[in-house]
């Protein structure tokens, strides 16, 4: 019997992240040909974004376009997803690891009475049973779970599975009604966009991150130009945010948020146990650091020992001429 | 004002993860607080020592969870529950539902106040299902909160970004990094945790038997990363260093470059 999927698009900066292709890439490696794909999109003036995400699948877009549904309120979301559930009653939902798809997919497993995977690397199909891989204590070890009663919730995280491409027979767009709910109890008052224009931490496809060595708010200023050069994003360890050098939104490690891009360039890192958790399964690390000693090195694919106040505008440089 | 902590204990982050005969060794290992959970404990400290009011803290897990109940009421709180079962197991649908049947028997609850996630399992589902299955509103990842008689105003991370929240009580709060810097337990607070109400509880005395526990999701195997060797320290002054480096990434398959 056809199954359906859906999968709650996420929008941010008027932008369609890109988490949301990978979470349909995600599903297309395990549905079977006759189960159906619907991506529920919520917001704003958004129809020229879910013209463009429906390009990528084959099924159906449900737009909700509504004022009400501008800034991110969970509750005000979860309205019109909670209608959409009732409607399709879905085999699975497939949602975006995010700030916004972490609180979203609980209230709808929570709502489904379904099992929930979290932070999903990698799926595959193995005879009749698919398979979901994802990280224990922030990497440091992985599972493979299978889902074995009721509907499913995923949540996929960014940056490890391939997006979806885009497809020669476009989704049909179906524009939904919304009422918003008469009372409500959490009033969304106001946003502060601190990361507005910026690469997005988890999503960054090179990362240049600090630590104790970075020493002041000012010292992530190299750091920051050398991101900016690489369209990449700055991280932190938990030293460099316990010291109050940059805000707890950047911290990478066990305890913060756990990045897997091409190139992590550690400045002024040691590389505690903790930190290692959160970074170790980059693609390429390198590390700086003025310590020869300092454990990072044992970890990093190239290594520079030396003063990252001297060593990083250098890069920033050599980049820029690399990339001219 | 009643407060509540929802809180696990996990490995310390300091721990190295060791695979024994297909499970997680747990071997001399040292537990903790989960430090996001630590952050709900201290706020609700905060939170009473403002507003007046109780503070019970709830885990469910082993007895030795029984440990970091105990560090919670050196901290503060005034009373601890622990449910211990074994057929609960780590499924979080489980687990929200036997906290939701605890909290069904004990009411009235102002706030309950848990962690963004656990560090082990990060999953990040307990006390959101849980703010779902009590129909009370919740606000995750909040990095501060006012609290006045019948709301709160809190501000929430969302990757950054800043959203300040008006949520009518009783609510559900996930703590996030920078909430509140945690304080350490006093050795008068310890004596003192040693007299303060210890409940234990069952599945049973919840109103729960255990065909109502149904795992949703099974492990079929649990492995290490690859572990990384170290790789090439550059060698010769610095600048040469620098062009060997962006020379190396130039020419290796990353895509970006």
């Amino acid at each position: 019997m056809s199954k359906f999927y859906i999968v709650v698009a996420e929008v941010r900066d008027g932008k369609l992240r890109q988490v949301t292709l990978e979470a349909l890439q995600a599903i297309s490696l395990v549905k079977e040909d006759d189960d159906f794909v619907t991506t529920v999109i919520l917001g704003h003036q958004i129809m020229d974004i879910a013209q463009q995400l429906s390009e990528h699948l084959n099924g159906q877009v449900y737009v909700f376009d509504h004022m009400d549904l501008k800034t991110y309120n969970a509750e005000i979301h979860f309205t019109a997803i909670k209608h959409v559930l009732n409607t399709l009653n879905p085999h699975a939902v497939f949602l975006g690891h995010t700030a916004v798809g972490r609180e979203l997919a609980p209230m709808i497993a929570a709502y489904l009475e379904a099992g929930q995977l979290s932070d999903v690397i990698s799926i595959e199909k193995s005879g009749a049973e698919i398979l979901y891989t994802r990280p224990l204590y922030a990497g440091k070890a992985f599972e493979i779970k299978k889902f074995t009663d009721g509907p499913q919730v995923v949540t996929i995280r960014p940056n490890n599975i391939a997006a979806a491409d885009t497809v020669e027979l476009h989704a049909q767009i179906i524009t939904k009604e919304f009422t918003p709910p008469s009372s409500l109890r959490s009033v969304v008052q106001d946003v502060i966009r601190k990361t507005s224009g910026k690469v997005d931490l988890t999503e960054a496809k090179i990362v240049v991150s600090g630590g104790r060595g970075v020493k002041s708010v000012d010292g992530f200023r190299p750091l920051q130009e050398l991101a900016d050069v690489l369209n990449g994003a700055v991280g932190a360890s938990r030293g460099a945010c316990d010291a109050g050098y940059c805000d707890y939104a950047l911290q990478i490690g066990q305890t913060g948020k756990v990045v897997t891009p091409e190139i992590y360039i550690a400045c002024g890192i040691s590389g505690a146990i903790q930190h290692l958790a959160g970074m170790s399964q980059s693609r390429i690390i390198i590390a700086i650091n003025k310590d020869p000693e300092a454990p990072i090195f044992k970890m990093a694919d190239y290594g520079i020992v030396g003063d990252l106040f001297v060593v990083v505008p250098l890069l920033t440089e050599e980049f820029k001429k690399a990339l001219a | 004002m009643n407060i509540y902590v929802i809180l696990k204990q996990t490995f310390d982050t300091e721990e190295k993860i060791i695979i024994q005969d297909g499970e997680i060794s747990d071997d001399g290992v040292k537990y903790v607080i989960n430090p996001y959970d630590e952050y709900a404990v201290e706020e609700a400290i905060r939170l009473k020592e403002q507003h007046g009011g109780s503070i019970t803290v709830v885990s469910i897990g082993p007895s030795r969870t029984a440990e970091a109940l105990r560090t919670a009421l050196a901290l503060g709180a005034d009373e601890a529950v622990l449910i211990t079962e074994d057929r609960i197991g780590s499924e979080e649908f489980n687990i929200s539902k036997v906290l939701a049947a605890y909290f069904a028997n004990n009411q009235p609850y102002d706030l309950i106040l848990g962690g963004n996630f656990s560090i082990d399992n990060g999953g990040g589902q307990v006390a959101i299902r849980l703010s779902q299955l009590l129909h009370i509103p919740h606000v995750s990842s909040i990095i501060k909160i006012d609290v006045s008689s019948d709301h709160a105003i809190v501000l929430r991370d969302s990757e950054g970004d800043t959203e300040t929240v008006k949520v009518s009580l009783p609510a559900l709060f996930t703590a996030q990094q920078g909430l509140n810097e945690p304080r350490y337990p006093s050795l008068p607070g310890i004596m003192k945790a040693k007299k303060k109400p210890f409940h234990h509880l069952s599945i049973e005395d919840l109103g729960l038997t255990s065909s109502e526990i149904i795992a949703k999701t099974e492990r079929i195997s649990l492995f290490l990363p690859p572990s990384r060797n170290s790789g090439q320290i550059l060698q010769g002054e610095l600048n040469q260093q620098v062009s060997q480096l962006v020379h190396l990434l130039k020419h290796s398959d990353v895509l970006s470059i």
